[in-house]
């Protein structure tokens, strides 16, 4: 009985995590065991790109849902995981894969590529890609910055379409 | 067993008997005080042995009279029944007083599942629209908006959480807790009671219940091994069909009664006859001697060696049953061959067979593979779902082995179950085996208040096939680029 308390100890870096990413002791002891249980291969890490358990842990939190704001928390206090901008610079970084801050042409057509497939002809990709970039792009660089991909999502709730409703 | 007793008394009074009666040596008082501690120890020992030897005696009398009996000719006599409502009430109470420790902590999540995530499963197209509602609609053809990557990066990470097909590969989480520590998951330290419950209960598990369950086990086991090769001896008469299925369900009875089990079937009158395949829902190897309480039936499967492999040589010599080379189960031919004829003999028992191929959790049925239902006999559906209060059915093999996986079952509460026989089923003219197999599935699922998934049992172990991937690019395409197929697969 109670043993929630002992697994939590048993997890590195547990109470850190907790203060950063805002998750409760019981949710981190789930995807703990989540985690175990997807690393078939007990090293410790997931897929080639090592994600850890505390960079799972850091992921995953971008998709709580928001807290409103506390108001007055006074100074310039850590921003938590799952505020809006947060999550919207983690949707950035899905098309901006060098990080460069910026998605450029290519970056948008491999994206799409890995969505789609074998389903559409190259040309149409290439066609789907000049009209997005045109919708966005608003400086005429021939890419989207981090400005303007928040600008042309402005009407959407991001909050409530990138949050995974998490229980207990 | 009741000779051994008496011989081993034997054996033990001769045996001390050689410490026999000592001559008087040189030092005479020395040596028969000596002598005499000797004998006082030999007498005590013997005593002791005696005394150990009579309990267990007592024990397997009071066994075979209270237990084996009643179970081998199918009365009871009212102990398990009193130890079930016992049990029923005792986890009630505990139950209750959870729910009240919670409701005083004021903890306001009302948990409707056990899982970790609340989902809300709109299709991809409904999604997508209202993620691009802010937009003008284009007039013709698809549309890509770069939002649309919230809606598949949200199902992504909701899926590596926790997704529908793994979750079916472990146990069933429960909303309340059963006073079993295996089942333990969040729950904390309530009231003293509890406790001192939980205490005596694993006292009450471990020490009175295993120790007579792997007693009326071995006893099983044992009877259907010797059983069965006695009415293998015997010539191929009506009456040996009628002492074969006797002595296999008496046996049966026997190893079920060691599992504390307490089956309730539905619906005997749609019980498998002979010439036909009976498919059930498999949780567990258990399930075999909860189908076989109450019925005789040829099984089905691949040759093992040791312990297993003497019992299923064992079983053939009774009467037929269907085991495979494991070269040969990969020789789709000669198993569906075998299977016909055994089908088509109708002097023989009905083939139980379970299609999902391996042990789900027992809270949803998955793909049955369409092997069985291709050979056009009869198909006896049956459903069978477990009550997971008390105690937890399903093998994880991958966690468990065998051995331990029967201890657990043996240190649970009791073992309780419903088996639904549903009517028979025959495949219809305009359909094919896979639409034969996905009907029967729906129909076990829905007796049994199972969720009918479509998945394969397979995904335990193997990877998810390609296809299913291109099935989601393709729909996401007929989003992006509209419905004119100009640009279909090059």
């Amino acid at each position: 009985m109670g043993s929630s308390s002992s697994r939590i100890n048993s997890i590195p870096d547990a109470q850190q995590l907790m203060q950063e990413t805002g998750f409760s002791a019981a949710h981190i002891v789930r995807l703990h065991e989540r985690f175990e249980s997807l690393d078939t291969e007990r090293r410790g890490e997931l897929s080639q790109e090592t994600v850890n358990f505390a960079s799972f842990v850091r992921i995953l939190a971008h998709f709580r849902p928001a807290e409103r704001s506390r108001g007055s928390r006074g100074g310039a206090q850590q921003e938590l995981a799952n505020c809006t901008s947060r999550k919207l610079q983690f949707a950035f970084q899905l098309y901006d894969q060098d990080r460069d801050g910026k998605i450029s042409r290519e970056e948008l057509l491999q994206v799409l590529r890995a969505m789609l497939g074998i389903q559409v002809t190259e040309e149409q990709l290439q066609s789907i890609v000049e009209r997005a970039i045109q919708e966005a792009d608003l400086d005429g660089d021939d890419a989207i910055s981090f400005d303007e991909f928040k600008k042309s999502l402005a009407k959407v709730n991001v909050d409530h379409k990138m949050s995974t409703g998490f229980l207990r | 067993m009741g000779v051994f007793v008496p011989c081993a008394l034997l054996c033990l009074r001769s045996v001390f008997g050689l410490f026999g009666e000592g001559g008087h040596g040189p030092n005479p008082d020395r040596s028969t005080l000596l002598l005499r501690d000797l004998r006082g120890i030999k007498v005590k020992m013997e005593v002791f042995w005696a005394g150990v030897l009579w309990t267990l005696t007592i024990w397997l009398y009071l066994i075979i009279g209270l237990i084996m009996i009643p179970a081998m000719f199918g009365f009871s006599l009212g102990i398990s029944e009193a130890y079930m409502t016992l049990l029923v009430k005792t986890l009630e109470w505990a139950t209750l007083k959870m729910q009240k420790a919670q409701r005083d902590e004021q903890s306001l999540k009302k948990v409707a599942s056990n899982g970790l995530i609340l989902r809300e499963d709109g299709s991809m197209v409904k999604e997508l629209e209202e993620l691009r509602r802010s937009r003008p609609k284009p007039p013709v053809g698809g549309d890509f908006t770069l939002s649309d990557c919230f809606y598949f990066s949200r199902r992504g990470i909701e899926s590596i959480v926790e997704d529908e097909v793994t979750q079916r590969f472990s146990s069933e989480e429960l909303v309340s807790w059963n006073l079993l520590t295996r089942t333990n998951n969040d729950f904390q330290y309530i009231s003293l009671k509890l406790t001192l419950v939980y205490g005596l209960g694993i006292f009450v598990r471990y020490c009175i219940l295993m120790p007579l369950r792997i007693t009326l086990a071995c006893i099983g086991l044992t009877w259907l091994v010797i059983g069965t090769s006695a009415v293998g001896v015997l010539p191929n008469w009506r009456l040996k069909f009628w002492i074969s299925e006797w002595v296999h369900v008496i046996c049966y009875r026997i190893c079920a009664r060691g599992l504390s089990a307490t089956i309730c079937y539905h619906n005997r009158e749609n019980k498998p006859r002979k010439g036909g395949i009976c498919v059930a829902n498999h949780t567990s190897p258990i399930d075999i001697v909860i189908l076989c309480n109450d019925a005789g039936y040829a099984m089905v499967g691949q040759v093992h060696g040791g312990l297993m492999g003497v019992l299923q040589r064992a079983m053939v010599r009774a009467c037929p049953h269907i085991w495979f080379e494991r070269a040969e189960m990969k020789d789709r031919h000669l198993v569906t061959k075998r299977l016909k004829d055994h089908v088509n003999d109708k002097t023989k028992l009905p083939i139980l067979i379970f299609p999902e191929g391996t042990c789900v959790n027992n809270t949803s049925v998955m793909m049955f593979k369409k092997g069985s239902f291709e050979i056009g006999a009869t198909i006896y559906p049956v459903a069978i779902k477990y009550d997971p209060k008390f105690g937890d059915a399903f093998w994880n093999s991958s966690k468990y082995s065998m051995v331990s996986y029967l201890l657990r079952m043996m240190t649970s509460w009791a073992l309780v179950c419903n088996v639904w026989y549903l009517p028979a089923m025959h495949q219809k003219e305009e359909e094919n085996a896979v639409q034969f197999a996905n009907r029967v599935k729906s129909a076990i699922a829905h007796q049994g208040g199972l969720l009918d998934l479509q998945w394969d049992g397979g995904l335990k172990r193997a990877k998810v096939k390609e296809s299913f991937k291109e099935e989601q690019q393709k729909r996401y395409s007929s989003m992006v680029v509209g419905d004119d197929s100009s640009g279909h697969s090059d």
